[in-house]
């Protein structure tokens, strides 16, 4: 068969290593795609004593090279420490594969982004972080622009999914331009309050829908 | 010559063609065996042309079984009153038709009126043209991916010259209301092209009732061969060729026409009848209905009254390219409308025209019935379809899991 793809990445996607969900993770993240719209969330265990990733899954929303190098990178960093592994470059993952279609880097990108992220949000809610950067409106304005609009196939800030935002005594309210009926209105949500949740010196997430229109 | 490939998941056998179960007969379709067979002596025996009117009795005789077939696909569209161009398909008939009328006629008038649906012959005709200095209006459609005839009206202008659409859409199956749009546009003295490609033999039309000045038509579409199509140009209308040459097609296509390819493209119609376009159509509704009985949270795109052997819906929480491909090494054709799956990383732009929202054009997927398909074929390609969305969906973050 003809197929623009390696033999590496076919195997990774018929049969991905790390597929699947962990129950009560140490931390999480989901990464989309603005450029296609694919996603990719990521669930670590980490021991708190040694900092090495013991166990790494991920589920993805997205194509065969989305699915082959989630399952790449999760088997690159699994056994790593978090130092080691957030060495790990998205020009790695396509490496190891073989390469990739250059239409398709970007999905070496996000599987990498989404678990630098979780790395971040372990040393996030572990007391772990280097530089303790109080969480203003920039840096919830960075991670908003991280959670996909499926309905959109863009950023909830770019697509104006969100309409304002703000932080107070610990407190993030995030106000959406979308009514609660709206299709992914949940996803939306939890993504919102999964991004944001991790943040050291945030306690609460507050996600406030549009009325009906 | 390329080694196959050692897939594990995926079969040796899978690869041959003769076990591959092919349901993307809206791109194209096999040539039927009964096509292929009329026009084979056309390669080894009757091969000759005519170069005039006194040329030898060689070329004269083939002359002649090529104006029977031109009268026949004439009659067969309801066309005495024009003449029918063959071109190498429907993308050279779109060509011919939009470009060809707008270059002989722009002292009439510069604005050109269309849809957001159109084939990309025509899309990227228009883009042309739009460079030369004609505007055009690109109508929006409906949820279903209908133009609203009022919508027509409503755009035309002084210095409207042509209107162009198609008659139904190979991605969604839509069928456009081309009686009531052409009324429109002839009571306004406007010319109206129609892209009927999709069309030809799988919907009998007449160009009569829709008050056509050109039509477009290909041959491959119904299992004629590949390389050959036509443009039916009513009587008076008046085109600039796009390829020069001498006396061929009426002075408006330069060049030895494909002999072969006319005889089989009649061919190819004669073969259609209601009865078949009935069992096609029977075929795509039961793949319809099995694909509702075995695969949850599945949608249809476009309508439900729709080209016959047309297909179209999205199985959410999974990614089209993903499942195209795991089709494929299961050995079933299909293709879809994911952004994921297309040269530019766009999603289909009929699907979102149609205000589909990203989220489902990237789980679409189109099926095109033939003449071919079996009902075995469709249960086995709906089982193989519904274990590579079960596997997908298991490791996706979207919708419900178990």
């Amino acid at each position: 068969m003809k197929t623009p793809y390696s033999q590496k990445v076919i195997e990774h996607f018929l049969n991905p290593r790390n597929a699947g969900k962990i129950e009560n993770p140490d931390a999480k993240a989901s990464e989309g795609s603005p450029a296609c719209g694919d996603m990719v969330r990521v669930y670590l265990k980490v021991n708190p004593q040694t900092l090495v990733i013991e166990d790494i899954k991920f589920e993805s929303f997205g194509c065969a090279s989305n699915i082959a190098t989630a399952s790449m990178a999760t088997e690159m960093v699994k056994g790593k420490t978090l130092e080691e592994a957030k060495k790990i470059s998205w020009k790695d993952v396509v490496d190891a594969l073989g390469g990739l279609p250059p239409v398709k880097v970007h999905c070496a990108v996000l599987a990498v982004d989404a678990i630098k992220r979780a790395i971040e949000n372990y040393e996030h809610t572990h007391g772990i972080l280097k530089e303790k950067k109080p969480t203003d409106k920039e840096v919830i304005r960075e991670r908003l622009e991280h959670v996909i609009d499926p309905a959109a196939g863009m950023d909830v800030i770019r697509v104006g999914t969100v309409k304002d935002y703000e932080i107070k005594d610990g407190v993030v309210t995030v106000y959406l331009n979308i009514p609660a009926q709206r299709d992914f209105a949940s996803h939306i949500k939890e993504e919102i309050e999964e991004t944001l949740s991790p943040l050291w010196d945030v306690k609460e997430v507050r996600v406030i829908f549009s009325s009906r229109d | 010559m390329e080694s196959l490939h050692g897939i594990p998941g995926g079969k040796k056998e899978v690869w041959n063609t003769v076990s591959r179960i092919y349901l993307d007969g809206t791109l194209t379709t096999r040539t039927d065996p009964q096509v292929l067979e009329e026009m084979l002596p056309y390669f080894t025996e009757k091969y000759a042309v005519p170069s005039s009117q006194f040329s030898h009795s060689h070329g004269k005789a083939i002359e002649e079984e090529i104006e029977k077939r031109r009268e026949f696909i004439k009659g067969y569209i309801d066309g005495k009153e024009g003449k029918l161009i063959f071109t190498s398909g429907g993308t050279e008939a779109n060509n011919l038709a939009i470009k060809g009328f707008a270059r002989e006629n722009w002292d009439k008038g510069m604005h050109i009126i269309s849809s957001s649906i159109e084939h990309q012959s025509v899309r990227h005709t228009l883009y042309t043209l739009e460079k030369e200095g004609f505007e055009v209006t690109y109508l929006p459609v409906s949820p279903e991916g209908y133009v609203d005839p009022d919508d027509v009206k409503k755009n035309i202008r002084e210095d409207t010259i042509l209107v162009t659409l198609q008659h139904s859409n190979p991605e969604v199956g839509v069928i456009q209301p081309i009686e009531e749009i052409g009324k429109i546009v002839k009571e306004k003295g406007i010319a109206f092209h129609v892209d009927a490609a999709y069309s030809t033999g799988w919907i009998p039309f007449s160009v009569e009732n829709w008050k056509a000045d050109m039509v477009t038509l290909t041959a491959h579409k119904v299992h004629g061969p590949k390389g050959t199509g036509a443009l039916w140009i009513r009587d008076g209308i008046k085109i600039k060729p796009l390829i020069d040459g001498t006396f061929h097609e009426y002075g408006l296509r330069g060049g030895i026409p494909n002999i072969p390819g006319i005889i089989g493209f009649a061919k190819a119609l004669e073969l259609m009848d209601d009865e078949e376009r009935e069992r096609v159509k029977y075929l795509r509704d039961y793949l319809w209905k099995r694909l509702k009985e075995e695969i949850e949270d599945i949608k249809l795109n476009g309508p439900e009254e729709r080209h016959p052997a047309n297909l179209n819906v999205t199985i959410r929480y999974v990614e089209g390219e993903a499942v195209v491909i795991q089709l494929d090494l299961l050995g079933v054709s299909v293709t879809t409308g994911s952004a994921c799956f297309s040269r530019k990383l766009e999603a289909s732009y009929v699907l979102r025209a149609m205000g589909v929202p990203y989220e489902d054009a990237h789980g679409s997927l189109r099926f095109g019935i033939s003449r071919f398909t079996t009902e075995k074929e469709i249960d086995e390609a709906v089982s193989r379809l519904k274990e590579v969305v079960e596997r997908l969906r298991k490791i996706s973050p979207l919708g419900r899991k178990e």
